[in-house]
């Protein structure tokens, strides 16, 4: 078990080495340079009004006038040491900031992953369980619609709605729980959706095996033989997919967070991609992939307690 | 049999009528069915596959799939008139008064649960125990159902334990409730032999301890001339006879009953001869080595595959997590002859598909030649070995899994002709027709897909495929086994047939010795890999020297019934 947990890192600092690599040829191949921007604002005019001495001064104080290779080496030497530099544009420690920023995305990341898990699962269940078929296929259809519907279209709903006409939630902000909800709500629905569908698909597929057509001989219910039976047999997918979600949440929460104007991760990723501010990119791709790892490690090693026939092999193959 | 105070029957089904809503309108699975089981009886109800059987039984204990509708009839159970009654009184009554033993133990119990808790699971449900009481009676019940080390197993998950140690958890959940009728469904179909024979004998014996009914559900015609004392016999929905086992058995009136006798290998055993032939060459295993007087001299009777010591072994992971090496094949030799018949039998685990693939050059083996028509094939290059592949072909178990359901009949023929660039488009599509014709299958089920074929055709077109590019070894897997025993007749009429006209020699895999016997020259009986007996089919049948052959040959269905005697009544 535990060589398989160190082969599995190992192939994990393969994939964020991977994912920093990508980003970072991705930053310097798109067109705009850190600091005409960063010129650019600090002026407020255009950079015609600043001398090229000043323009190169900058640059190599950034280190962005040495070769690509020399630049990338030093990136990914800083990265193993997890210093991941000052902000081009505030000149603040990116850790700093990314730390400040993390309790406001990771609360709203886990109450929507919650929601979405509970009411996911809550519409699998109603859509098999339901005793009056037309009120299954109800709930069948409500998760398509879920799946549909993009997550700003519904926030902005729910800020008419709740906020502007009801008075119910904060349109705007960090304060509080209240705060959360709708951005939680927003950002859980199509998660939910996808949920309910993949977990809804394998209940209705485990329902058809030959064992549960054991267990109805043994007299059981329809309750008993959902929880007892299908479920279990059901959730191995729906597992592989709340791993794949932390990923979906993480991306959403970029969009969600503009939206509802909280500060978050999300919106730093925003706002340092506007500014081509590349320490801070480079460290939110290195966070996130870090984190998808972990978290499909996490679910991977939960899969053989779910599922007693997977057996995670503990020698290479 | 039945005292009077018996006379009111367990179970009466009368004029049932059930029919499945399909896309194309009803249609009606079984008409007019009726049978009758007394406590204490066992009776078995014979039939193929889409003869309604299945669809009655299911009946009877309220498990119909959700499109299909009893029509008319009535099922009554201890009096009390089942059809119609409300869910809630059918849960109370299954597992409680009503037991089913369903088809394959492989699949029909849950995974990821422990079986102590599955067989633990029937007390809880009709509250007949709780808690660790619970666990205690059901590895007792386990061990009744004759589970070895019961109390380690009931921990085991149901991927531990074999095909054999599953259907006895099966019936540990089926007898749980002590019911007064069990269900069987197929419930050996999906086992070797030997351990078929021992389950039902150990199903035959706790239902007279506890004076439980049967219903045996069966296309076995052996195994319900074997266990049941009144047999019922189902053919498209309809039950065409019923009476006392000796009495059907003695003089079956229906065409269709007949027919069933005539076509169960198990209660017949003539090898199918179609004309004199040119004597095959003789088998020689490497613990017989005299049943082989081998002529070399002559070089049209040299034998087409000679395989000699070989091994295959894998390693495997033990229950307690270590690794052991299993011989899956261990010192393995035997020789095909030209126009001759080689049957592999053994239980699963014998090493007899191994062999199979490795003849095949579908995986390698660790030791041992095998010669192919003069050729050392564990030596060749894999470009040389290409061309052997075309001189060897296979045939598969399951001809619902071995085509591919998005290839029309055609392409699926076709294919291998493809592969080695016989021909031109033309040429190709005329020899599909010219091997649709010698399979007899009608040339315009070219177009058709396998999925709307019969299992007997679909193995028609395997067939017709593996003879494609006229091969001379043709290695058939299991080839009937998935079939109903009608179709088996039918196929193996035809493997005999095209061995004649072609001059083809078979490697005949089967676990059914009554195959073997019908198509085959020569037989190796394997077990844990290794070779326990050899020789010419009627030597070793009829004298085998071995116990475990006898065994083997003692399980066979039918053999408690006078095999001879039936035999050549249904014959006539």
């Amino acid at each position: 078990m535990r060589g398989y947990v160190v082969r599995r890192l190992v192939h994990g600092a393969f994939v964020l080495w991977a994912a920093v690599t990508l980003s970072f040829a991705v930053l310097h191949l798109v067109p705009g340079d850190p600091v005409s921007i960063m010129l650019g604002q600090g002026e407020g005019a255009d950079v015609s009004n600043v001398s090229a001495a000043q323009v190169e001064a900058l640059r190599a104080s950034l280190g962005l006038d040495r070769p690509l290779p020399l630049q990338y080496l030093s990136y990914l030497w800083n990265a193993v040491h997890l210093d991941f530099g000052q902000s081009y544009s505030t000149g603040e420690p990116v850790t700093t900031m990314i730390a400040r920023a993390l309790p406001a995305t990771v609360s709203l990341a886990l109450l929507s992953l919650l929601i979405a898990v509970a009411t996911g699962v809550g519409a699998a269940i109603a859509a098999t369980l339901l005793p009056w078929a037309p009120a299954r296929s109800l709930f069948l259809s409500t998760t398509v619609v879920g799946v549909s519907v993009p997550s700003f279209w519904i926030a902005i709903l729910l800020i008419q709605l709740l906020s502007f006409r009801l008075g119910w939630f904060p349109a705007v902000g960090n304060d509080g729980l209240t705060s959360l909800v709708l951005p939680a709500v927003s950002l859980a629905i199509p998660t939910a959706g996808v949920l309910a569908q993949v977990l809804g698909k394998s209940i209705r597929t485990a329902l058809g095996e030959p064992y549960i057509l054991t267990a109805r001989a043994k007299g059981a219910g329809r309750l008993r033989i959902l929880l007892r039976h299908a479920i279990r047999n059901a959730s191995i997918p729906t597992m592989t997919m709340i791993g794949m979600m932390v990923g979906g949440v993480l991306a959403g929460a970029t969009i969600t967070e503009t939206i509802f104007a909280r500060q978050g991760v999300g919106r730093i990723t925003v706002d340092a991609i506007n500014a081509h501010d590349f320490p801070v990119i480079q460290a939110l791709v290195f966070f996130a992939g870090g984190l998808y790892v972990l978290v499909n490690l996490v679910v991977d090693l939960v899969y053989p307690k779910v599922d007693p026939r997977i057996v995670v092999r503990t020698a290479m193959a | 049999m039945i005292r009077a105070a018996d006379a009111t029957p367990l179970l009466e089904v009368a004029d049932l009528k059930v029919s499945f809503d399909t896309s194309r309108g009803t249609v009606d699975a079984v008409r007019d069915a009726g049978l009758t089981v007394f406590r204490g009886q066992t009776v078995a109800l014979v039939g193929e596959s889409g003869s309604g059987k299945t669809t009655t039984g299911h009946a009877v204990i309220g498990l119909l799939p959700p499109h299909a509708r009893i029509g008319a009839g009535s099922v009554r159970f201890g009096g009390k008139e089942l059809v119609g009654q409300s869910s809630k009184e059918w849960r109370a009554l299954r597992g409680r008064s009503m037991g089913l033993i369903p088809q394959d133990p492989m699949v029909s119990l849950n995974p990821v649960v422990r079986v102590g808790r599955q067989v633990a699971e029937v007390l809880h449900i009709h509250e007949l125990a709780t808690g660790a009481d619970a666990e205690q009676q059901a590895v007792r019940m386990l061990a009744d159902a004759g589970l070895p080390d019961p109390e380690r197993h009931a921990r085991q998950y149901p991927h531990e334990l074999s095909g054999g140690m599953r259907q006895r958890v099966l019936i540990a959940i089926a007898l749980a409730g002590r019911p007064q009728l069990i269900i069987a469904d197929e419930p050996t179909s999906a086992l070797d032999v030997t351990v078929q024979r021992r389950i039902l004998d150990h199903l035959e014996k706790l239902a007279a301890d506890t004076g439980t009914a049967v219903l045996l559900i069966t296309h076995d015609l052996g195994v319900a001339a074997d266990r049941a004392s009144h047999l019922v016999v189902m053919s498209k929905g309809h039950v065409v006879e019923a009476g006392p086992t000796r009495q059907v058995l003695r003089s079956p009136e229906h065409p269709y009953t007949k027919a069933l006798f005539a076509a169960a290998p198990s209660l017949r055993s003539a090898k199918r001869r179609l004309g004199p032939r040119s004597a095959g060459q003789t088998v020689a295993g490497s613990s017989a080595p005299s049943d082989a007087p081998v002529d070399v001299a002559d070089a049209e009777r040299a034998p087409l595959l000679r395989v000699t010591g070989l091994r295959r072994f894998f390693t495997v992971p033990t229950l307690e997590g270590g690794r052991e090496i299993l011989r899956a094949v261990d010192d393995v030799s035997f020789i095909v002859g030209r126009a001759s018949s080689l049957g592999l039998v053994g239980e699963s685990g014998s090493g007899k598909s191994t062999t199979a693939r490795v003849v095949l050059g579908l995986d390698r083996p660790h030791a041992g030649r095998i010669e192919f028509a003069g050729q050392e094939l564990t030596v060749l290059r894999p470009r040389a070995l290409r061309e052997i592949r075309r001189r060897i072909q296979p045939i598969f178990q399951d001809p619902y899994a071995s085509l591919d359901p998005r290839f029309s009949v055609e392409q699926v023929i076709e294919e291998p002709l493809r592969a080695f660039r016989v021909g031109t488009r033309a040429s190709r599509r005329s020899r599909v027709r010219e091997l649709l014709d010698q399979v007899a299958l009608p040339s315009a089920v070219r177009h058709r897909r396998p999925a709307e074929l019969s299992g007997g055709q679909r193995q028609r077109v395997a067939i017709a495929r593996a003879l494609a590019l006229q091969p001379e070894l043709v290695i058939c897997d299991e080839p009937v086994s998935a079939l109903d025993v009608s179709v088996q007749a039918q196929i193996l009429t035809l493997l005999a047939s095209l061995q004649d006209d072609l001059g083809l020699s078979y490697l005949l895999i089967s676990h059914d010795l009554a195959v073997v016997r019908q198509i085959c020259d020569h037989v190796v009986v394997l077990r844990n890999g290794r070779i326990i007996e050899s020789g010419p089919v009627a030597q070793v049948f009829d004298h085998p020297r071995e116990d475990y052959t006898r065994e083997l040959l003692d399980a066979i269905p039918g053999r408690r019934h006078d095999a001879a005697r039936v035999g050549s009544l249904a014959g006539e």
